[in-house]
C-alpha cells in the first residue's frame, strides 16, 4: 500500500505500562480492594482447579487489619506455634539489618533484603515438612531461618571467606543447603522452577513422599522456564507448589512489566489448568493455610498449586539498588497490606498470647543472636581480607575428577603468582 | 547392527541395570524417537521411566536437572542439536555449574543426547553442528561417536559419568558410513567392519580417542561423520595419513594429538560446524603449542563455512573429499 492510501487509516499506539507513583509523588491507596477474610471459600484439596477459578483472582486472608482471625482459610495453629513464626520472622529481620549493615561497611560486595516478606517464606517453611525440597529465589533466607539452619553457615557463605562450604564461588546470599532441602541458589530467574517440577516428578515416579517447592518474584513470571515449569506440572500433575512472590517491584520495574494489568499471577494457573491461590503474602497465617492446602493437595496426587504471594518489597531490591530513584517514598508506609511481623504481632496480642514487652525482649534477643553468629563467622574472614579458601579451590569440582587442561591451568596459575612474588 | 540399534542397546542395558536411569524427551515414549533411537524401552521399562514431554526444551533440561537433585540419572533426548537453544541456559547455568556453585552438594548426572550434523537436507534448521558452544562451557564433557560400536561404549561410559554430558550424534552415519561421495549411498553399517557390536555391556573410557589409521605423513584430527569422509579420501588419495578419531571433545585426548603430530610433523583438522570459532580453532591452537617445533607445514583446518546450512546447497557447505583431498595436497607440498 503506498503512503497515500494509508493516511485515512487510524494509527496505531504502544502501550508502556506506568506504575501509578513515581518519586515525589503522594501515594493513595484509597481505591485499594481488600477482600473481607470471609470472602474466600476455601476447595476440599481434592477439588478441580475450574472449581476455584476465582481463588486466582481474589485474596485469600486470615488475619483482618486489627489483628483478628476468620474466614473459611483460618489455620489451626497453638499460640506457641504462632509466637515460634513471630520470632522466626523477627529473626530473618534482623540477619538482615546485620547483613546489610556489613555491607555497607564493606565486609561483603553485596545483600538483599527482604523485608516486608518474611512471612512469605516463614510462615511457607512451617507448612511444609522439614524434607519437602525448596527451590528457592534469592529473598526466601526465611527458608534455611524456620529450618533452624546455623546463621554462622549463611554469613560465612556471605562473607566468601574460610568457612564457606561453597569455596567462595557464589555472590552473597546465594545459598546451598542440600541437608536443609534447600537447593542451590542461581542468578538467572526462574531456572529453579522446571527444575522444582523435575524434582517432584522424580519424586512421584518413585513413589516417595517428599514434595518440592519453588520460589520466584513476579518479575521472572515472564521468564520462559516458569512457563514451561508450569506446563509440565500440569501435564505430569507434579506434586509441586509454584510460589510467584508478586512484591510489586523487579529491581526499577513495577509489575505491570510482568503483565499484572492484565491479569493477576495466580491466574497464570487458569490457562494451565492448575489450582491457583492469590494470597495476603503479608498474612502469615493466610500464606501458611494456603501452602498448607496445597501441600496437602500435592501429597494426595491432586497436582501442582500457584501460589500468588500479594506483598510488597519494602528494601530496594539488594545493596546496589536505590528505590528512591524511581518510586515513591511513601509507598512503603503506605502499603495498605500493612507489614507481615506487626500483623502477626498485633494477632497474638489480641489473642492474649504475647504482649509489648515480650516483643521487645524478643527484638533484643533475636538482635543478639545474629550479633553472636556475626562475631563467629567473621573470625574465619570477611571479603577480602585474605581468610578465603586456598587458591587451587577455583579448578576443583568443575568436573568429578580434576581433567588435564585444568590441572595444567591449576599449576600455571600457581607459577604465575609465585613468579610474581604473590 | 547400526548406530541407532547401538544406541538403543546401549540404553537399554543402562536402564536394566540402573533403576535411577529415566530417558524422556519429545516423542522418545511410545513412539520411540523420530529416529527409533528409543523404541522399545518404554514397554520394557515402563512409561514413568521413559515419557514424552511438552515441547520445551528448557523445561525437558531444567526437569532433568531437578530429577538430577531427587538422584535420579535422566537421559533426556533433544530431538535436534538445531533445538538445544531455547535449553541452553538450563545447560550453561545450570546443568555445567551446578557442581561447582554448590561445592559437590549438588550435581547433574545427566546425559544430553541430541542428533547433529547435516547431509541429510534438513536445512539450517536440522543440520548444525553446535559442539563448540558445549566445549566453550566449563562443566560439560562432549562426546560424539562415529561407529556403532563406539556409539554403545561412549554412551554408557557417559550415562554412567556423574558430570553432565553432550552426546552429539552423527545423524548422516545412523544408518551406516559415508564417504562423503553424496551421490553415492550410504552402506549400511552391517557391511562395515566397526558395526560389529557386542549385545551386552562394555564401556569405551571418554578422554581417549581412537587411531582410525596409522600413518607418518600427516595426522588428521576428525570426529563423528567425518571420521568417515576423510578415511575415504585418504584411502584415495593414497597419502600415509594418521587418522585420529576424537570420540569425546571435552575432556580431549591430547596425548594422542600431540604424539601423533610430533611423529607426523603435520596436521589437518576436518569437521563439518562453521570455521571461526569452531572446535578446528581449539585443536589448531593446542597442537601450535604444543608441536610448534615439529610442524613442517602450516595446520589446515576443513570445516563447514561461516553460513548457516543451505537447504539446497548443502553439498557446497559440507566439508567433503574435495575439499579435504585439496587440503591434504596442501600440507603435502607445503
Amino acid at each position: 500500500m503506498d503512503e497515500d492510501a494509508r493516511r485515512n487509516m487510524r494509527p496505531l499506539s504502544l502501550h508502556v505500562p506506568e506504575p501509578r507513583f513515581r518519586p515525589g509523588d503522594a501515594v493513595d491507596f484509597a481505591d485499594f480492594d481488600i477482600p473481607d477474610v470471609a470472602a474466600a471459600p476455601r476447595p476440599d484439596i481434592g477439588a478441580m482447579p475450574e472449581e476455584m477459578r476465582s481463588l486466582a483472582y481474589g485474596l485469600v486472608r486470615v488475619l483482618d487489619l486489627d489483628g483478628a482471625s476468620g474466614g473459611a482459610w483460618a489455620p489451626r495453629l497453638s499460640p506457641e506455634r504462632l509466637v515460634a513464626m513471630l520470632r522466626h520472622m523477627a529473626l530473618v529481620r534482623a540477619f538482615d539489618d546485620r547483613m546489610y549493615r556489613v555491607q555497607r561497611q564493606g565486609k561483603t560486595s553485596f545483600y538483599m533484603k527482604c523485608t516486608g516478606e518474611e512471612a512469605t517464606s516463614i510462615a511457607a517453611a512451617y507448612a511444609l515438612d522439614r524434607d519437602d525440597m525448596c527451590f528457592p529465589s534469592y529473598r526466601q533466607q526465611g527458608l534455611l531461618i524456620a529450618r533452624d539452619w546455623s546463621l554462622v553457615d549463611m554469613m560465612c557463605q556471605i562473607y566468601s571467606n574460610r568457612g564457606d562450604r561453597l569455596k567462595g564461588r557464589q555472590m552473597p546470599i546465594m545459598y546451598s543447603a542440600k541437608e536443609a532441602s534447600f537447593f542451590s541458589i542461581s542468578g538467572n530467574l526462574a531456572t529453579q522452577m522446571p527444575q522444582a517440577v523435575g524434582f517432584a516428578m522424580a519424586s512421584a515416579s518413585r513413589g516417595d513422599t517428599r514434595i518440592a517447592a519453588c520460589w520466584c518474584g513476579e518479575g521472572s513470571t515472564a521468564e520462559g522456564d516458569f512457563h514451561s515449569a508450569c506446563t509440565f506440572a500440569s501435564v505430569y500433575r507434579a506434586p509441586v507448589i509454584i510460589n510467584v512472590i508478586n512484591n510489586q517491584w523487579a529491581i526499577s520495574s513495577f509489575s505491570g512489566f510482568a503483565g499484572a494489568e492484565s491479569t493477576t499471577f495466580a491466574a497464570r494457573a487458569v490457562g494451565y489448568g492448575i489450582a491457583g491461590l492469590r494470597v495476603d503474602g503479608n498474612d502469615a497465617l493466610a500464606v501458611y493455610a494456603a501452602t498448607e492446602w496445597a501441600a496437602e493437595r500435592a501429597r494426595n496426587n491432586f497436582g501442582p498449586t500457584l501460589i500468588e504471594h500479594f506483598t510488597y518489597r519494602a528494601e530496594g531490591h539488594s545493596t546496589s539498588d536505590d528505590p528512591t530513584k524511581y518510586r515513591s517514598a511513601e509507598e512503603r508506609s503506605a502499603w495498605p497490606l500493612g507489614d507481615p511481623i506487626a500483623r502477626l504481632k498485633q494477632h497474638l496480642i489480641a489473642i492474649g498470647a504475647w504482649d509489648e514487652e515480650r516483643h521487645a525482649a524478643m527484638d533484643r534477643e533475636v538482635a543478639e543472636e545474629v550479633k553472636a553468629a556475626g562475631k563467629e563467622a567473621e573470625k574465619q574472614g570477611v571479603l577480602g581480607d585474605g581468610l578465603h579458601q586456598p587458591f587451587t579451590t577455583m579448578f576443583e569440582d568443575v568436573f568429578e575428577e580434576l581433567p588435564w587442561h585444568l590441572e595444567e591451568q591449576s599449576r600455571q596459575m600457581v607459577e604465575e603468582r609465585k613468579a610474581a612474588g604473590i | 547392527m547400526n548406530m541407532i540399534q547401538a544406541i538403543n542397546s546401549a540404553l537399554d542395558i543402562c536402564m536394566e541395570r540402573d533403576k535411577d536411569i529415566v530417558v524422556l524427551g519429545e516423542d522418545v515414549g511410545y513412539f520411540g524417537g523420530v529416529f527409533k533411537a528409543t523404541e522399545h524401552l518404554q514397554k520394557k521399562h515402563g512409561k514413568t521411566r521413559v515419557f514424552d514431554t511438552p515441547i520445551t526444551e528448557c523445561g525437558i533440561i531444567g526437569v532433568a536437572v531437578g530429577m538430577c537433585t531427587y538422584g535420579l540419572r535422566p537421559v533426556p533426548e533433544i530431538q535436534f542439536a538445531d533445538y538445544i537453544y531455547p535449553a541452553l541456559d538450563q545447560l550453561v547455568s545450570e546443568a555445567a555449574r551446578l557442581r561447582y556453585r554448590s561445592a559437590g552438594e549438588y550435581t547433574a548426572p545427566m546425559t544430553v543426547r541430541s542428533p547433529f550434523g547435516g547431509g541429510i537436507f534438513g536445512g539450517q534448521t536440522h543440520s548444525q553442528s553446535p559442539e563448540a558452544i558445549f566445549t566453550h562451557v566449563a562443566g560439560l564433557k562432549t562426546v560424539i561417536p562415529s561407529n556403532p560400536y563406539d556409539a554403545k561404549g561412549l554412551l554408557i561410559a557417559a550415562i554412567e559419568d556423574n558430570d553432565p554430558v553432550i552426546f552429539f550424534e552423527p545423524k548422516r552415519i545412523y544408518n551406516g558410513p559415508f564417504d562423503g561421495h553424496y551421490g553415492k549411498p550410504v552402506t549400511p553399517w552391517a557391511k562395515h567392519p566397526s558395526s560389529a557390536v557386542p549385545e551386552g555391556y562394555y564401556r569405551i573410557p571418554l578422554g581417549k580417542a581412537a587411531t582410525v589409521r596409522e600413518g607418518n605423513d600427516v595426522t588428521i584430527l576428525c570426529y563423528g561423520t567425518m571420521v568417515h569422509v576423510t578415511a575415504g579420501v585418504v584411502a584415495e588419495s593414497g597419502i600415509d595419513a594418521e587418522i585420529i578419531d576424537l570420540r569425546t571433545l571435552v575432556p580431549l585426548d591430547i596425548e594422542a594429538i600431540e604424539a601423533s603430530v610430533k611423529k607426523t610433523g603435520r596436521c589437518v583438522i576436518v569437521h563439518e560446524a562453521t570455521r571461526t570459532s569452531g572446535f578446528g580453532a581449539e585443536l589448531s591452537a593446542l597442537v601450535q603449542e604444543r608441536c610448534f617445533h615439529s610442524l613442517e607445514a602450516p595446520i589446515e583446518r576443513v570445516t563447514g563455512w561461516d553460513t548457516p546450512y543451505p537447504h539446497s546447497l548443502e553439498w557446497a557447505y559440507f566439508p567433503g573429499p574435495v575439499r579435504l583431498g585439496q587440503a591434504l595436497k596442501r600440507v603435502m607440498e607445503s
